[in-house]
């Protein structure tokens, strides 16, 4: 009998510890990337360009470009995520069909994002001749964060409870009527978290833009989509791992990584807290 | 206009959108192929895949990505050893033993994990972690498998902990109720009962946290140490595949064998996280309990 007490208070020690280690070690990486990365930051950082060979100066070009290129990708992600995800749940009769749809939209979840950027260079860069620019950076993105925003609209449109459609249906109004007006609304805060949350992936990736649209070093700000563009996260690799000024830019590289993860994890954070006010706010 | 068909062309327009995912999914193989079979002209397929010598811009080069995939592999491997039972036993924390409270904020906690930027996580193992290694263990280099495992197994614990967690979570409440009802400990509930309930699930959990590991670039890129060579030991450099495309794509001249070379790499890459999400997907559909009536 004490035996099997004692292998209980073992094995529940073991998953508090790993649960303790998970925590704990994210802590502790939010707190390092926080203090060494706080004593870079100062308006002159965020307002100015780099100079001196990216040694001295700010980063605004770079938060400037992931700004244009995330919101390039939501912009085509946002409307063919939400179309697909009414399609799907509001229309689709279970079927081999809908089975090779829900297939290919997790298997497009799970395509790397180094081999989207093979595809926005093949594509985008070399086929459609747009070169490596902002237009073919953000349509990579908004292809990558697509299967994000389309399962996140999924789960948002079949929390709509049945009882609302049949009402309206009841009341003899069209099923596309019913859609726009009775479920969508219903349903939009629960899609935007979710478009939240492809924001921030979006504006954290960098193996998706780096042959697509992101640049070393642009002597001007992007003046037009067909321009090349800094990125933040391109930006961090590059003063990490190219240069012969790695040690005296570390500075640079840890405000620069700190500006990052607070724009990435704040875009989640707002997420998070919408998701759970709506959860509680919910009428039904 | 009838209402009628007004309804019918609404509902296949929407038809067109919902199958922009697989057009993009076909578009990818495409062109991954398109710009990757070439190298097929200057290397057989069995030379390309298990060639031991990758030296693209040699002359003559050779285009042999068998310590690539190596690589890969091993990387991802000593990442699962290190991410599976963390994710799983922390997806059991969460779902059995947290109290509301904890849970509530633990959750999310797992959810920002999962959303930091490789890339600062990579710089983290190169700034960090990496002179820490050499010193402590006292070696050469510290960018090398250890520290790239250690960097992907924190990747891969966010998305195997929830999925894990939500499998343990539908569990139905009888199950429990009748362990306990039998005098089991909450133990052997957990261990007897609630696991192998959700061992699908679970499953399922772990392999998308191998595919997630297996295709992550940025971390590999930086941390891995690059070299294209069979490693011996854990402290040895690798260089994974993604570590491969990213590195070198920026200069292999366009359209040159080695542009094809680093495609074709990509088309092996995307054919195996292909087959690990396949196989996810079959597993979770196979072995789908509906409720406790299907057990």
């Amino acid at each position: 009998m004490k035996w099997r007490y004692f292998k209980q208070t073992c094995f529940f020690i073991i998953v508090r510890m790993s649960a303790f280690v998970i925590a704990l070690s994210i802590g502790a990486f939010l707190v390092y990337i926080a203090v060494k990365g706080i004593g870079a930051i100062s308006w002159e950082f965020l307002t100015e360009k780099p100079y001196d060979s990216m040694t001295k100066g700010g980063i605004m070009p770079a938060i400037l470009g992931t700004f244009y290129l995330t919101a390039g990708a939501i912009l085509l992600a946002l409307p063919l995520g939400v179309v697909s995800a009414i399609y799907l749940t509001e229309y689709a009769k279970q079927g081999p069909m809908v089975r090779t749809i829900r297939i290919g939209i997790n298997c497009l979840a799970g395509v790397p994002s180094i081999v989207f950027g093979l595809f926005g260079l093949g594509l985008f860069v070399v086929f459609l001749k747009l070169g490596s620019c902002i237009l073919s950076g953000a349509l990579t993105l908004g292809f990558l964060i697509l299967p994000t925003i389309i399962g996140a609209s999924e789960e948002a449109l079949k929390a709509v409870p049945q009882t609302f459609r049949e009402a309206s249906l009841g009341l003899g109004v069209s099923k596309w009527q019913t859609t726009q007006r009775i479920v969508l609304p219903n349903a939009l805060p629960g899609i935007m978290t979710g478009s939240i949350l492809g924001i921030g992936r979006a504006a954290g990736e960098t193996a998706a833009i780096m042959f697509t649209a992101a640049a070393f070093f642009t002597a001007k700000l992007p003046s037009s989509v067909f321009d090349e563009v800094m990125a933040l996260p391109y930006h961090v690799y590059v003063l990490a791992t190219a240069g012969t000024h790695i040690e005296e830019t570390r500075p640079l590289q840890f405000g620069t990584v700190l500006v990052l993860v607070a724009l990435v994890l704040g875009v989640d954070l707002i997420a998070i807290i919408m998701r759970s006010y709506v959860r509680k706010k919910k009428r039904w | 206009m009838s209402r009628a068909l007004k309804e019918k062309i609404i509902k296949n327009v929407l038809f067109l959108f919902a199958l922009v995912s697989i057009i993009v999914l076909a578009l990818i193989i495409i062109f991954l192929f398109m710009e990757g079979v070439p190298i097929f002209g200057v290397v057989s397929l069995k030379g390309f895949l298990f060639g031991t010598e990758w030296y693209p811009t040699y002359d003559p080069p050779e285009f042999g990505i068998w310590p690539l995939i190596v690589g890969s592999i091993v990387v991802t491997f000593f990442s699962a050893l290190i991410a599976v039972p963390l994710g799983v036993l922390s997806a059991i924390y969460i779902a059995e033993l947290a109290p509301p409270l904890v849970k509530e904020i633990f959750k999310p906690v797992i959810e920002l994990l999962a959303g930091l930027p490789s890339v600062v996580l990579g710089f983290f193992g190169m700034a960090i972690l990496a002179p820490w290694l050499q010193q402590t263990f006292d070696l050469p280099t510290g960018l090398n498998i250890l520290n790239a495992s250690l960097i992907l197994a924190l990747m891969a614990i966010p998305t195997i902990s929830s999925i894990a967690e939500d499998a343990l979570y539908s569990v139905p409440q009888e199950f429990k109720e009748a362990s306990y009802a039998l005098g089991a400990t909450p133990f052997e509930t957990v261990t007897k009962v609630v696991v192998p309930a959700a061992l699908s699930g679970i499953s399922t959990a772990v392999i998308l946290g191998m595919a997630r590991a297996i295709g992550e670039t940025m971390v590999v890129l930086m941390v891995a140490g690059g070299a294209a060579a069979i490693p011996e030991s854990i402290f040895d450099s690798v260089r994974p595949m993604p570590a491969s495309i990213a590195a070198e794509m920026g200069e292999a001249p366009f359209r040159s064998d080695h542009y094809h070379a680093l495609f074709a790499t990509g088309i092996v890459l995307f054919f195996m996280t292909l087959g690990f999400n396949l196989f996810a997907d079959y597993i979770s559909h196979k072995f789908k309990e509906v409720g406790s009536a299907t057990l």
